[in-house]
């Protein structure tokens, strides 16, 4: 069966993406609330390409792309994962993790 | 003959042996044995000298050589260790070996009163004479060189004897650093003498020389005779090392030596080896007329300037200095004009008489306890008969008194400056009369002041005594010398004989004919000398005897003129201001902002800035990871706005 | 007609909640709309035609990743009330920085044209199949290793987590392995007659010898502290 992108087309997948990326990036660095917000953010801008990859793969009738998905979803588990023990830890040794108290790499 | 060839190396190369020794193994030895191993190797050393000289005598001086070893051999360099046997050599050698040896003897005395070993003084003294040696009987320039220096090393160590006395060590350095800068014109000689003549080997240089008379050397603009320059260049390290004027300022400040010290070197062997210089480069100087005037203005000036400083010192050694310092202006007057024999020949009674006169001294302050003012000696002449005696004998020789060494030299001398035509030995002439008067004046005034009239501290006269038998016997032995070297040795060195002597070690131009014509100046000239020699003394007595208080109001009525004599002319206040402060400014520069200016402070500069700059750097890390989120996300943007637009 | 309306319903819905993501006063509340989010996403992909990343988005990302998300969250004390709007400071400089971005993607999005040669071979896998078997035969044949190095990741990444977190008490009792094997019965076992009516605790307590039950334990670890321990604790019993 032929995917409903064919009625879509690929332009409209494309902006999503591009918003989701552009969310994503302002959630980094406009937030002031803690670390964790970082995190999802990172979450958001690899769906945003994960979408785009996804679009892409649909679009030429190409697999290479959610094969491609595949890998980053996995990487990005793993990161997801290491990122939350590291905030964790450093929670147990500075008792908060707002953005602005998590200064330890100051020169 | 071999055998004159073998005492001849024996004599030169025992002082050595006598100074590693004790030297090296004086303080396990001990001082006594230190002091007979020297004594012994010098004694036996004179022996062969004379010997040497004896036989060279008898088997005629014809320049021969003892080759040692090889030293240098470099492309068309060669340098040798070899001793050469002519009479120049031979006749110093044995003058420095007998001096040295009866110092030696008269040091046993003089320093047996010291606290701290003295097998140290005595390795020096013979180190010196090997020096001296080595100087002498050089047969290219390089050896000489290395005796020169050899000298002015001795020197150092000697006059900076007593090294726990600022006074000493600052005299030493002085002596060293003003004989340093002459040394620099001498060895710009030698390098010249190599580029002209592509050999530093006397024999092959002298054969050389009539080849490159036309050599010119251009220097600002002008075309100079090469030998002019060469000759020139030589007399300057002359000057250093025999304190002619300018050179000068060491000679006085190196009297914080002992007594044995100046007497050996500063008054017999050192200082002479200028002298000897000229005499020895006597072919190359013979074809540079311009720096002979030169020399014989400087030696007269000399003369004359040392003379009246002397005359107004209160200081019995710095008084002989200055005396030393005139009578070697007369020897290289005598050089200018061609006289070298005669010049040779008042080199070597004046080693005779001068030795006599320090050592003298040198008695009467080992008598007073160390004082040196004459001011406050007086009255010594019944406590120290025979010092007084042979003062007297000294210092007649020094005034040129028949028939005492001296006569027979300084006349001729004299007598050789009035027979050469040319205005400047005239002007010599005049100075060298005057200074005639002058040195028997203050030869006087020192034996009235010391050994006349009424002692300033009676107490030091009473407590004097005379100097015990290892310091006499030398001045005994010096006293015949002054007496009977004139008379003896004229015939040899200036009179009849001496073609036969010199055989060749001294060469005069086939124009230069001085040696006969200064037989035939008139008798009014000739008795001129002695007539003033006797008007000094008369004037000695008027006023150190007749009326002691005379001086003290002449010194008063003309004081700028007495105190410009006393402070020496000012040489040694014109220098600090135009050398030494400048020298010392520059090296505080140098020290402070050079080292550690700039080469200290480039490394430490630069770590202070690496650091600074990382300091800064740091900066950056805010540990805000907020801030560098925006950052990467800023270089995200600016990296696809290049790659979408560049 | 109506894959549009459903496309656009979701991508609404995704935006939105992506922006809630960021904006939420309360993280719990972030992550919940971050859960929102990625159903949506996995709606999309669904539109798309990449079903088995749907599913996979909704079981691995929502099942794992997002739930992991409100553990941490919950499990750390955040004390929201004290949290800061720090919108103001960089807010100006981050919309210009954000919108430059924006325009950017757009700008290549309008511009780009499609490489001649791509597309020409599409690895589809056989056709009749369905997404995930043709996802299977791609995956565990041209992509294998890169899909054991993904295993690898994975592997790192959990042991990385353990090592970051792992706190050392000594709760545990860890054993050296080569005492315990070098025990012996005389080491562990001592008949002991006991006379009528006393117990074991006072005839010098259970443990026989007395010292090998501490000897095996790695020191550090539980029951590691030697005798006076062990003597303190049946003391008590």
């Amino acid at each position: 069966m032929t995917p409903a992108i064919a009625a879509i087309g690929l332009g409209p997948y494309l902006v999503v993406s591009a918003a989701l990326l552009v969310l994503g990036v302002f959630g980094i660095f406009l937030n002031r609330k803690n670390v964790i917000i970082i995190l999802m953010s990172m979450e958001l801008i690899l769906l945003s390409a994960n979408l785009n990859f996804v679009a892409f793969s649909s679009a030429h009738a190409d697999l290479s792309g959610q094969i491609m998905v595949l890998f980053v979803l996995t990487i990005a588990a793993a990161e997801a994962a290491i990122g939350l023990a590291i905030v964790t830890v450093y929670f147990r040794n500075r008792g908060s993790i707002q953005v602005e108290d998590v200064t330890m790499m100051k020169g | 003959m071999q055998t004159d060839l073998h005492l001849f190396a024996v004599a030169i190369l025992l002082p050595l042996a006598g100074a590693a020794v004790a030297g090296l193994g004086g303080r396990l030895m001990g001082d006594a044995v230190a002091k007979i191993i020297t004594l012994g190797c010098m004694a036996i050393a004179t022996l062969c000298g004379v010997g040497a000289l004896y036989g060279g005598w008898s088997a005629g001086f014809a320049p021969r050589a003892v080759a040692l070893a090889d030293w240098v051999n470099a492309g068309g360099f060669h340098a040798t260790w070899t001793l050469r046997f002519d009479t120049l050599s031979v006749t110093m050698t044995a003058m420095v070996l007998c001096v040295s040896l009866l110092v030696h003897c008269y040091s046993l005395g003089y320093m047996s009163h010291e606290t701290m070993p003295t097998y140290r003084f005595f390795s020096y003294l013979s180190l010196f004479t090997f020096a001296m040696l080595m100087l002498v009987s050089s047969n290219d320039l390089i050896q000489l060189f290395f005796g020169w220096e050899g000298v002015g090393l001795a020197s150092y160590l000697l006059i900076g004897y007593w090294y726990d006395r600022p006074s000493a060590t600052a005299a030493a350095i002085k002596a060293f650093v003003v004989n340093r800068v002459a040394d620099l014109f001498f060895i710009v000689g030698i390098g010249l003498i190599y580029v002209l003549f592509h050999t530093v080997q006397y024999d092959q240089i002298f054969a050389a020389v009539p080849q490159v008379l036309g050599a010119y050397y251009p220097l600002f603009g002008t075309a100079f005779s090469m030998i002019e320059v060469i000759c020139f260049l030589l007399f300057v390290g002359a000057m250093g090392k025999s304190a002619q004027l300018f050179f000068h300022t060491w000679l006085p400040d190196a009297m914080e030596g002992p007594t044995p010290v100046s007497a050996l070197i500063h008054a017999a062997t050192m200082v002479t080896a200028g002298v000897f210089l000229m005499a020895r480069m006597s072919p190359l100087l013979e074809f540079a007329p311009q720096t002979r005037l030169f020399v014989i203005f400087i030696g007269a000036t000399t003369c004359f300037f040392a003379a009246t400083v002397g005359m107004v010192q209160p200081d019995i050694k710095r008084t002989i200095a200055y005396s030393t310092c005139s009578q070697l202006g007369y020897m290289f007057a005598a050089v200018g004009v061609g006289a070298y024999q005669a010049s040779v020949f008042h080199l070597t009674t004046h080693a005779f008489f001068k030795a006599l006169l320090f050592l003298g001294a040198g008695s009467v302050i080992h008598a007073v306890h160390d004082e040196q003012n004459m001011f406050r000696m007086g009255g010594l002449w019944k406590k120290l008969p025979l010092t007084y005696a042979v003062m007297w004998i000294g210092s007649l020789a020094l005034a040129g008194v028949f028939p005492f060494a001296g006569y027979w030299s300084k006349d001729a001398i004299l007598n050789a400056l009035w027979a050469s035509g040319s205005g400047m030995s005239q002007y010599a002439w005049v100075l060298g009369t005057i200074t005639a008067f002058i040195t028997a004046f203050y030869s006087w005034r020192l034996l009235f002041l010391v050994f006349h009239g009424a002692p300033a501290d009676a107490h030091l006269r009473d407590a004097a005594h005379e100097s015990p038998a290892a310091m006499t016997v030398p001045l005994v032995l010096l006293a015949i010398g002054a007496v009977v070297a004139g008379v003896a040795l004229a015939p040899f060195y200036i009179g009849p004989k001496q073609e036969l002597f010199w055989d060749g070690a001294i060469f005069n131009a086939p124009a230069n004919t001085i040696m006969e014509t200064l037989e035939n100046v008139p008798a009014l000239i000739a008795l001129l000398p002695s007539i003033a020699g006797l008007a000094g003394i008369a004037l000695a007595y008027v006023f150190y005897v007749a009326s002691p208080a005379l001086p003290a109001s002449m010194a008063r009525s003309f004081g700028p003129v007495y105190r410009f004599l006393l402070n020496k002319w000012y040489f040694d206040e014109i220098y600090t201001v135009i050398f030494v402060r400048p020298y010392a400014a520059i090296a505080r520069a140098l020290w402070k902002e050079g080292d550690e200016g700039a080469v200290e402070g480039l490394p430490r500069d630069l770590v202070r800035a690496t650091a600074t700059g990382a300091a800064e750097a740091v900066k950056l890390q805010t540990g805000s990871i907020a801030i560098y989120a925006f950052t990467m996300l800023a270089g995200l943007v600016v990296l696809l706005t290049v790659a979408l637009c560049g | 007609m109506i894959p549009q309306l459903v496309f656009y319903v979701f991508a609404t819905v995704l935006l939105v909640s992506a922006t809630m993501v960021i904006t939420a006063r309360n993280p719990v509340h972030s992550v919940l709309f971050l859960i929102l989010g990625f159903f949506n996403a996995a709606g999309l992909f669904l539109v798309a035609g990449a079903e088995f990343l749907a599913m996979l988005l909704v079981i691995v990302y929502v099942g794992a990743v997002a739930v992991l998300f409100l553990f941490v969250v919950m499990m750390l004390d955040i004390d929201f009330t004290q949290m800061r709007e720090g919108f103001q400071r960089y807010a100006p400089i981050g919309a210009c920085v954000g919108g430059i971005l924006f325009v950017e993607l757009i700008m290549a999005l309008g511009n780009w044209k499609m490489a001649p040669d791509t597309g020409l071979a599409p690895l589809s896998g056989a056709p009749g199949l369905t997404n995930t078997a043709a996802l299977g035969t791609l995956i565990y044949t041209h992509y294998v290793l890169l899909f054991q190095a993904c295993g690898l990741v994975l592997l790192v990444a959990m042991i990385g987590a353990i090592v970051l977190t792992l706190r050392q008490t000594n709760t545990g009792r860890r054993q050296n392995i080569s005492k315990q094997h070098a025990r012996t019965r005389e080491d562990t076992l001592e008949l002991v007659d006991l006379p009528l009516g006393e117990n074991v605790l006072g005839n010098g307590g259970f443990l026989r010898p007395h010292n090998s039950y501490y000897e095996i334990a790695v020191p550090g670890s539980y029951g590691s502290g030697g005798q006076t321990e062990a003597d303190e604790r049946e003391k008590g019993a």
